[in-house]
């Protein structure tokens, strides 16, 4: 292992104890998609297990000019639980844009802290023995490349790089815009068996400390350990993620219907609920593309992106993925505000609701309406 | 119809004898150690019970948790190598990465990956290699090896590797069991590879466990088909129940929830099964237990099976009470378990039980009630109210809304409670200690289908429409009477990227045996 590592100035080491809240966290700021948490856990899990240490610093531990590198699987969810990675395809993708750029990257970050990309930044820096950031780009999920608040507000296009499990590595040499980023990346990605490392061109550490969404990584970390200490507590475990998340329970219903369907290479589709408790004789309906995108309550929208929409078991407070709903199932939906970054025109135009094809939808943040 | 449902738990073994939907004899006999001498005593005394002789019985259920404790106690199973296809991928995780490692050494951590393996759109991952498996096949054999698992990525979809690389180690291994994961389990590689390499380690045990229920009825004059349950209440044959010795995880559960609706005739309620060491709750839904919607772990292991959404809560017949200096009492999770008739102080021993406050306090009638006269009026109150605090948190927990529901309770521990838990009234049917066996003697047969569907060729409805009829017409050709049969699990999920919008429909039909 290299040594690279800067010092650590008021970060944490991650212990083993904390990858299952930290799964957790991540699964429910993926907002239903992002994919299970799981594979990854067991993947840091065993890095660790071998030696291997993972260091979470904050934004300002780096010094400006340092450059950061953002890394994740790229793929569809129900791949990712079928065909597991070989376990170095970010590694290589890495290590291409570092060779292209004649300079190693200082730290890593997670473009999503929500669902299955909040572990691979994390493997993968243990893997080149440098830290990852306590920040991402999304705080929390979305589904394609170019709604990050990096790309949002100007990392550029390229190079990126894209590698698979057989050895295959692709540099994207000159790409026109992050639309372009996604389209070349998102085919070759399918390609490659719908499942492969992606790193994004190489950011200055001062960008990413006006740019990024800060703590997200510790923030993850703190939802799933009230998740667990709740549970232990036999305290209501919703109630407590809502507390501690400045969320609000907006729904409880049982799922009546599922539908699914892959379309572009995104699972689109929409779960009807029929209201429970406080809801009885309300339904409610959520839009799907990879995560929840739109709430209605009885035809009203009640919550749209950017803000998060939480699916959760009602007994258990497990969070619920896109791909985990089915007929019968009891849920909490509980609504989080985006954070303030995704707010913006700027960031509205890139994953407000027109975005994800509902220009009939102005977006009303969260506690406005 | 005569048929003989039969329920081995961990504590009793319960045997009713039912005459179509009548029961016409129960008994509850103690579990032995060696299981059989319980199965056929309790087989014995129904026989006796009802004066019907062996060779009128029609048919035998057999619920048993003999697999779920073997691997829950690590007992009994075979060393088992593990073979997974799909490298360069998958790479990063071996077979049972996620096991606890006690249950991994007891089978010897025997794990393999090969080349092989599917994409999702059904291009190879890589060749399968013959001398590769070949060569693992020697390594298998010199080391002593007779069960198998065979995972390959993306096999729901396209089993030939499973079954080409089967083959390839049948050459050189011509009597090994082999376990292919596709048999057994859908997408989800960790879990459904999880259950094959389970169903592997039991193949040593489960030809032992049939064999010996076969010796063991027809000791008892009964000749007739004898039929395991299955985690989702539905019936195996022996020789199917041999191979797949994992289904019958978690049937127990299942059973008792199905006793429960049968006998008390109600379809929406919370089941509450008592048994001596622990108790079991779950909601019913149109009679069937609700299922779980979450990943169960069986023994520590993660598995994508469906099973019924129960919640165990360390409480029963056979619970210890003891004074807490914080809480006044303690109830359980210790427990004597199938001891109690010996250790219970009601029946002369010297341990303390829910059962002996129970007696002390007039509301059953077993054992010796002078041995537990002595007992403080204040311990028995604290205890009973302890006893019902903690089964209005479990049935809290299961309940779908405020609207009140009947609480069925059944299982031999079901003197524990009276008319109600917390303000849901208490339903005890007729025979309700044994409703885990009558759950197993009116268990169902099923159908399934597992196909793939081009939706823009046929649309969605007509599609499910076209599984629907070939999961009943499956659930005939497997027994099923076609007036009782109905759908009970539908599940599409789309394959991705494929043209058309290629979509995997998969659905089971439930119907009841005609014998």
């Amino acid at each position: 292992m290299s040594d690279r590592r800067p010092p650590m100035a008021g970060g944490f080491r991650l212990t083993e104890a904390d990858l299952p809240p930290l799964a957790i966290g991540a699964a429910l700021l993926g907002t239903g998609g992002g994919g299970n948490p799981y594979i990854g856990m067991l993947r840091t899990r065993e890095l660790m297990r071998r030696g291997a240490t993972v260091d979470v610093v904050p934004l300002d531990a780096l010094d400006d000019d340092a450059l950061v590198c953002s890394v994740g699987g790229i793929g569809a969810p129900v791949v990712g639980v079928e065909k597991i990675e070989e376990g170095e395809e970010c590694l290589r993708a890495l290590r291409a844009l570092e060779e292209t750029a004649g300079r190693d990257a200082a730290a890593l970050i997670a473009a999503e802290i929500g669902g299955a990309n909040s572990m691979e930044p994390m493997l993968t820096a243990a893997q080149a023995g440098i830290p990852v950031l306590d920040a991402d780009g999304m705080g929390r999920a979305f589904p394609e490349v170019q709604m990050t608040t990096f790309f949002i507000y100007g990392c550029p296009s390229a190079p990126a790089a894209i590698a698979d499990d057989k050895g295959n590595c692709v540099v994207f040499k000159d790409v026109v815009d992050m639309y372009w980023l996604e389209r070349f990346a998102r085919t070759i990605a399918v390609d490659m068996g719908a499942g492969a490392g992606f790193a994004t061109p190489l950011m200055r550490a001062d960008f990413l400390k006006r740019y990024a969404i800060p703590d997200t990584v510790s923030y993850a970390l703190r939802l799933g350990r009230v998740v667990l200490d709740a549970r232990t507590a036999r305290r209501d475990v919703i109630a407590s993620v809502a507390e501690a998340s400045a969320g609000k329970v907006v729904f409880a219903g049982k799922v009546t219907d599922v539908r699914r369907e892959l379309k572009g290479g995104f699972a689109v589709g929409e779960a009807n609920l029929a209201g429970l408790s406080d809801w009885s004789g309300e339904v409610a309906r959520i839009a799907i593309q990879n995560e929840n995108l739109v709430l209605w309550r009885d035809g009203e929208v009640a919550v749209s992106v950017p803000d998060l929409i939480v699916n959760l078991e009602l007994d258990s407070g497990e969070p619920i993925t896109t791909e985990m709903l089915r007929y019968g199932q009891r849920l909490a939906v509980l609504a989080l505000p985006a954070p303030d970054l995704l707010k913006t025109p700027e960031a509205l135009a890139v994953v407000g609701p027109r975005a994800f094809g509902y220009p009939e939808i102005t977006y009303r943040p969260l506690g406005t309406a | 119809m005569i048929r003989i449902g039969v329920d081995v738990g961990g504590t009793n073994t319960d045997a009713v004898i039912m005459n179509g939907t009548d029961v016409v004899a129960a008994v509850k006999a103690p579990t032995t150690e060696d299981v059989m001498t319980g199965v056929i005593d309790a087989l014995k005394q129904a026989l006796d019970q009802s004066s019907v002789g062996g060779d009128a019985i029609d048919v035998v259920m057999i619920g048993t948790t003999h697999f779920t404790n073997a691997v829950v106690q690590r007992r009994g199973l075979s060393p088992t190598a593990a073979l997974r296809l799909g490298l360069p991928a998958t790479a990063a995780l071996p077979p049972m990465v996620d096991w606890p490692v006690d249950l991994r050494d007891a089978i010897g951590n025997h794990t393999y990956l090969a080349h092989g393996g599917h994409e999702f759109d059904g291009r190879k991952i890589s060749e399968l290699d013959h001398d590769e498996l070949r060569g693992i096949a020697e390594d298998i054999r010199a080391k002593g090896l007779s069960s198998i698992a065979i995972s390959s990525v993306f096999s729901p979809v396209n089993t030939e590797f499973e079954a080409e690389a089967e083959a390839v180690l049948r050459s050189i291994l011509p009597d090994a069991h082999i376990t292919r994961s596709c048999d057994i389990g859908r997408i989800g590689l960790l879990e459904r590879e999880n259950a094959a390499i389970m169903n592997a380690c039991l193949r040593d045990l489960s030809y032992r466990v049939v064999s010996a229920f076969q010796q063991g009825l027809k000791s008892c004059g009964i000749t007739c088909p004898f039929f395991l349950t299955q985690n989702d209440g539905t019936l195996m044959d022996a020789e199917y129940a041999e191979r797949f010795p994992v289904l019958t995880f978690a049937s127990g559960p299942t059973n008792s929830m199905r006793g429960a609706a049968f006998l008390s005739g109600v379809e929406e309620a919370i089941v509450v099964d008592i048994g001596g060491t622990t108790s079991d709750v779950g909601a019913l839904h149109k009679g069937f237990p609700r299922p779980a919607s979450v990943a169960v772990e069986v023994g520590g292991v993660r598995t994508n099976f469906r099973m019924p959404d129960v919640f165990s809560i360390g409480l029963g017949g056979g619970s210890l009470v003891q004074p807490d200096p914080y809480d006044g009492v303690s109830v359980g999770p210790q427990s004597v378990g199938y001891r109690l008739t010996k250790d219970g102080l009601c029946f002369g021993g010297t341990t303390m039980t829910t059962t002996d406050i129970i007696v002390a306090a007039g509301k059953a009638d077993i054992g010796d009630r002078s041995k537990v006269a002595h007992l403080d009026g204040g311990l028995i109150e604290a205890t009973r109210a302890k006893i019902l605090e903690k089964l209005d948190l479990a049935v809290e927990r299961s309940r779908l809304s405020p609207a009140p529901l009947p609480v069925i309770v059944v299982g031999g521990g079901s003197i524990l409670v009276d008319d109600r838990i917390g303000d849901l009234d208490v339903v005890k049917p007729q025979h309700y200690a044994v409703a885990n066996a009558v759950g197993a003697a009116i268990a169902q047969v099923s159908g399934e289908t597992d196909r793939i569907y081009t939706l823009a060729d046929t649309g969605r409805a007509e599609a499910l429409d076209d599984a629907k009829r070939r999961a009943l017409d499956a659930a005939v050709a497997a027994g099923a009477r076609p007036d009782s049969i109905e759908v009970v699990d539908v599940e599409d999920v789309p394959l991705a990227y494929l043209p058309g919008n290629a979509t995997r429909i998969r659905i089971k039909a439930v119907g009841e045996l005609n014998v």
